[in-house]
């Protein structure tokens, strides 16, 4: 356990010394999630002339959250893995004596510290188009949120690695995911909160995990009031069948890779 | 000139031929385009089911920028990302070389090389809805030619944006996503200007990165009150950034010393 947890920590280590040689592009990644800050113009303009339950200050706020909780959570791990199953790269990672997914792992959460600057920075940029809106969580909402924050970007690193097992299937597995990431954009309260759609939609899309990974971190963020259980026990249900999932296709997976072009 | 326009036809055959043996990409990408497209409608339509204002533009209107912002990603699937988004591989592995050497105009090869079918739904489906939202509104004759041609200033802005990012990779060679940047910002295009708050966001979006020409602009044009200071100002913003893209590139190669050499 404990060497298993050196060797992570090594992993890490790499990681993050890779992502900082990197750092331009880094930078630019982070910069293009800007969307948020779009909506936010958009929603503000709209809340302030529009009849809705939400008061301009309190639509900046909430996105606001979507471009902090957008950012922690980014995955891109079946575009990694699709690159190294079709050049056969993946052959010198089975060889290790540790599963590859922590190689993965690994990769995503350096990003994640090495982006922490560029969040604070586009935190700031809102909060310089409208100084109205400037709040800070209290540590107990903070904790809460980060928490949950930290079990979405499991689930949907979850998520998006067992569609990347079909990478052993078929070429491009990756279409899979730009399907999967128009429900994520269109159910998830990425564009506007949840609760501003028809109600039969939102109560849809309460039981897929979508909300979970924006729209209910950012409103505990912003201190809405939100039903932290039952969020917290449908991630853990959707982080369970993935994995169950995840594994099965794994191992069928593995059995049945050729190692292209190596 | 006829010689340039069978090497063209040559390109693009050749490279439709190439990208036709994937054709069940392109049912897919057909359904990925509509599915974008209704998620983006319903989102449109969360702001009038709220009364929201959106800068004073009506539904069939604001429909109409949407469609406008379609047809532009569309068009930077087909011919943007597939051939400028590869700039930086040629400056990275050195095979610019090859392209520099060839008695062809080197922005014109770096430009249309290649050509690729998948971003033609979205081009359907854009100009589907720009033609629902014209037929919600009365559009003259004189407006339609008058959008066509902001249009196509605006297709000459994306293009001259995209190109002069893609070739600053001449000195950053690292910099792979750089054009990532620019579509993030480009999705402002899906709204009309107005509805964007007076003061920076504006700012930004009209002189920093021109959305409002490219997708504002034409559907003001195509509802026939664009005052023609506007007009002028679009024309005059896509020529400059078209002569400055083709300026920058042969500034740029002054610096290029190839991979490895």
């Amino acid at each position: 356990m404990i060497y298993a947890l050196r060797v992570f920590a090594a992993q890490l280590h790499t990681a993050l010394v890779l992502t900082t040689t990197y750092r331009a592009e880094m930078i630019l990644w982070a910069l293009s999630g800007t969307l948020p800050i779009i909506l936010m113009g958009v929603w503000g303009e709209a809340a302030r002339t529009g009849a809705m339950p939400y008061t301009p200050v309190e639509m900046v706020r909430y996105f606001v959250a979507v471009l902090v909780v957008r950012q922690l959570t980014f995955v891109w791990v079946i575009w990694e893995f699709e690159e190294e199953v079709v050049t056969g790269r993946l052959s010198s990672l089975l060889l290790r004596p540790i599963d590859p997914v922590w190689n993965y792992v690994a990769n995503h959460l350096a990003e994640r510290l090495a982006r922490l600057p560029m969040i604070a920075l586009l935190v700031g940029l809102c909060f310089w188009l409208h100084p109205e809106a400037i709040f800070v969580p209290s540590p107990a909402v903070a904790a809460t949120a980060l928490g949950v924050t930290a079990l979405s970007f499991i689930v949907r690193f979850l998520l998006q690695y067992t569609l990347a097992m079909a990478c052993f299937v078929v070429e491009r597995a990756s279409s899979l995911e730009s399907l999967s990431f128009i429900a994520f954009v269109f159910l998830s309260g990425m564009l506007a909160p949840l609760d501003l759609y028809p109600a039969w939609v939102a109560n849809l899309a309460a039981w897929t995990p979508f909300p979970y990974f924006v729209y209910v971190p950012a409103q505990i963020l912003v201190g809405a009031d939100v039903d932290v259980p039952r969020a917290v026990g449908l991630l853990f249900v959707w982080g369970a069948l993935l994995l169950i999932a995840q594994r099965w296709a794994w191992r069928r997976g593995v059995s049945r890779y050729s190692a292209m072009g190596a | 000139m006829k010689a340039l326009a069978r090497t063209i036809w040559l390109f693009w055959t050749t490279s439709l031929l190439a990208e036709l043996e994937y054709r069940t990409n392109f049912a897919f990408s057909l359904l990925t385009s509509a599915l974008n497209l209704v998620a983006s409608l319903f989102t449109l339509s969360l702001f009038f089911r709220y009364d929201a204002e959106l800068g004073g533009w009506s539904w069939g209107e604001a429909v109409m920028v949407l469609g406008t912002f379609t047809i532009l990603q569309g068009f930077s699937a087909t011919l943007l990302q597939p051939n400028l988004n590869r700039i930086v591989e040629h400056v990275r592995q050195g095979t610019l070389d090859f392209v520099l050497l060839k008695p062809i105009d080197t922005q014109l090869w770096l430009s249309l090389r290649r050509v690729s079918p998948w971003g033609l739904p979205d081009v359907l489906l854009g100009v589907g809805i720009v033609v629902y939202g014209a037929a919600l509104g009365d559009v003259t004759w004189r407006g339609a030619i008058m959008g066509l041609g902001c249009l196509a200033c605006s297709l000459v802005i994306l293009y001259a944006l995209w190109f002069m990012m893609a070739a600053t990779t001449v000195w950053f060679v690292q910099i792979y996503n750089v054009t990532e940047l620019l579509r993030a910002l480009l999705d402002a295009g899906r709204f009309p200007i107005d509805a964007f708050p007076r003061g920076a966001y504006r700012f930004v979006f009209t002189f920093v990165v021109p959305v409002a020409f490219m997708t504002t602009v034409p559907v003001r044009a195509l509802l026939g009150d664009a005052s023609g200071p506007g007009l002028l100002a679009a024309f005059g913003l896509a020529a400059t950034l078209a002569w400055a893209a083709r300026a920058l590139l042969h500034y740029a190669l002054r610096d290029y010393t190839s991979a490895s050499s």
